[in-house]
């Protein structure tokens, strides 16, 4: 073996890095970078989102953009949504399939007068634009936006303090995005918002050039609604709002009806099929699916989390793939799969934690209602 | 009363063959926020280094290693309806257990609070 084989990989580091230090973070290595895991406390942060408004960076993601004649249509070989109808500032949330249907990451997908812009999920995002620049046709361009951060405000008071940054945000919708100017009018910067994001909360999603991100991190934090927060209760957040993890509640061996993503294969896509699994998958929502990805609520006090085996008396009928304490709810609760006959809402089940068993039941996710600003509906 | 501390961030105060033990303050900033511990029940015989009582935060359990060998006399209830006496006071009210230590001997392996104070700065 080489010397140069026998170096260790590399943490790096992202734009916001020093920000995230000078700010008090923990910092941990989370898919290649070291990312800020917790400031104050993950329950205090968690609140602090739910109530106000939470800055978190997800500069780690990746951010790409896919031009170039038909490359709606090229992309529909491999996700199962409409993406063809998307309209410019629409977004949709869909699903990279490899040949046989399983999920290779779950994925955003924006129509924008560039092209089609993509956020995927730092820890697989370099297997994704090897996977997307194998199967998709020479003359599709594959930018991945590196000199870009993206930043997360999300909680119920984001609009607010977001529209003291950037003037106009207030016209975008839940999932929709669009072009702002942000800064001095001298020199102002394009900054790509959506209205979308990762807790269940209403929010954005800001790509910003990676050499402004300090400024517009500071300028979000100068706010009084807005606090910087960790990958741990972003974490928390996610699974109370019943949002999967990728690598964890999805992943290669899970098709989409198995993962519960049935809402992202679009009804022209259920009829014409011509994506990766197809077969697989349109036999799964006509016939049920082995097995599913179901919530849990846990009886007691004590976390149940990855990795537990999910039992129906002495037969395993699934497992774990995210579990923790729940900050809003108050207690523990759980994802997993679990087999198709024990799926119903309301089926009592058991999870083992260290040789002891803890009574589960199968809960209607999410757990914290959404409070997404949806087109269309009355305030 | 005596205090020693171990590497994997166990406080106990020994008083002639009883004990009390729990985990220090650098061990609670580190995990976070406490959501639930389980404490061994009395008469449980523990040896040391091995596995004594589970802590866990909102991100991950953790397990808390006896620092000697003995039997528990006592597991701290009140840690199972407010685990966060962990995070407010790691180092009185938020004790896990107290035994009866089975070989006295086995204080001389661990840290006075001196040793141990240089061992957290080290790490």
């Amino acid at each position: 073996m080489s010397e140069e084989e026998l170096e260790p990989i590399e943490i790096l580091e992202l734009p916001l890095g020093d920000w995230h230090r000078a700010r008090g973070a923990r910092m941990v290595e989370f898919a290649g970078y070291h990312m800020p895991i917790q400031y104050e406390g993950i329950m205090a942060e968690h609140a602090w989102t739910r109530e106000n408004a939470g800055l978190f960076d997800v500069s780690h993601m990746g951010q790409l953009m896919l031009s170039g004649e038909g490359a709606a249509d090229a992309l529909e070989k491999l996700v199962p949504g409409d993406i063809s109808a998307l309209k410019e500032g629409r977004m949709r949330y869909s699903l990279l399939l490899d040949e046989d249907g399983g999920i290779l990451d779950d994925l955003m997908v924006t129509a924008t007068p560039m092209g089609l812009y993509v956020v995927v999920n730092g820890a697989v995002k370099w297997d994704d634009i090897g996977f997307l620049r194998e199967h998709l046709p020479d003359e599709i361009t594959i930018n991945h936006m590196d000199d870009r951060a993206l930043l997360a405000l999300q909680g119920p008071n984001a609009v607010d303090a977001l529209l003291r940054v950037v003037p106009g945000v207030d016209a975008l919708f839940f999932m929709e995005a669009g072009s702002f100017f942000w800064g001095p009018k001298s020199d102002p910067e394009l900054l790509w918002i959506s209205r979308s994001g990762y807790t269940g909360e209403d929010g954005f999603e800001i790509s910003v050039p990676a050499s402004h991100a300090k400024a517009l991190a500071d300028a979000l934090c100068a706010q009084p609604e807005v606090k910087p927060i960790g990958l741990g209760a972003r974490d928390s957040l996610r699974l109370e709002a019943g949002l999967p993890l990728y690598g964890h509640d999805m992943n290669p061996d899970i098709d989409p009806v198995e993962g519960n993503a049935s809402f992202a294969i679009s009804k022209r896509r259920r009829e014409e099929g011509g994506f990766n699994g197809a077969d697989r998958i349109l036999k799964a929502l006509a016939q049920g699916p082995a097995q599913k990805l179901v919530g849990f609520s846990v009886d007691g006090k004590m976390p149940v989390r990855e990795g537990a085996p999910v039992f129906a008396q002495d037969t395993q009928v699934g497992s774990i793939t995210s579990g923790g304490f729940a900050p809003s709810v108050g207690a523990p609760i759980a994802m997993g799969y679990v087999a198709n006959a024990h799926t119903a809402i309301g089926t009592a089940l058991e999870a083992e934690v260290r040789g002891k068993r803890v009574a589960l039941t199968v809960a209607a996710l999410p757990f914290i209602p959404h409070h997404y600003h949806r087109r269309g509906k009355a305030l | 009363m005596t205090r020693y501390y171990t590497e994997d961030h166990e406080w106990i105060d020994v008083d002639g063959d009883s004990a009390t033990v729990g985990i220090t303050d650098y061990a609670q900033s580190q995990l976070g926020d406490i959501v639930f511990a389980e404490v061994p029940a009395p008469g449980a015989e523990l040896k040391k280094g091995g596995d004594a009582a589970v802590v866990e935060s909102v991100k991950a359990a953790s397990d808390v290693y006896a620092p000697v060998s003995g039997t528990v006399t006592e597991g701290n209830d009140a840690l199972e309806g407010d685990p966060a006496l962990v995070n407010t006071d790691p180092e009185g009210e938020g004790w896990f257990f107290k035994l009866t230590l089975s070989d006295t001997s086995e204080l001389a392996s661990l840290m006075d609070a001196d040793a141990y104070k240089a061992f957290v700065e080290a790490l």
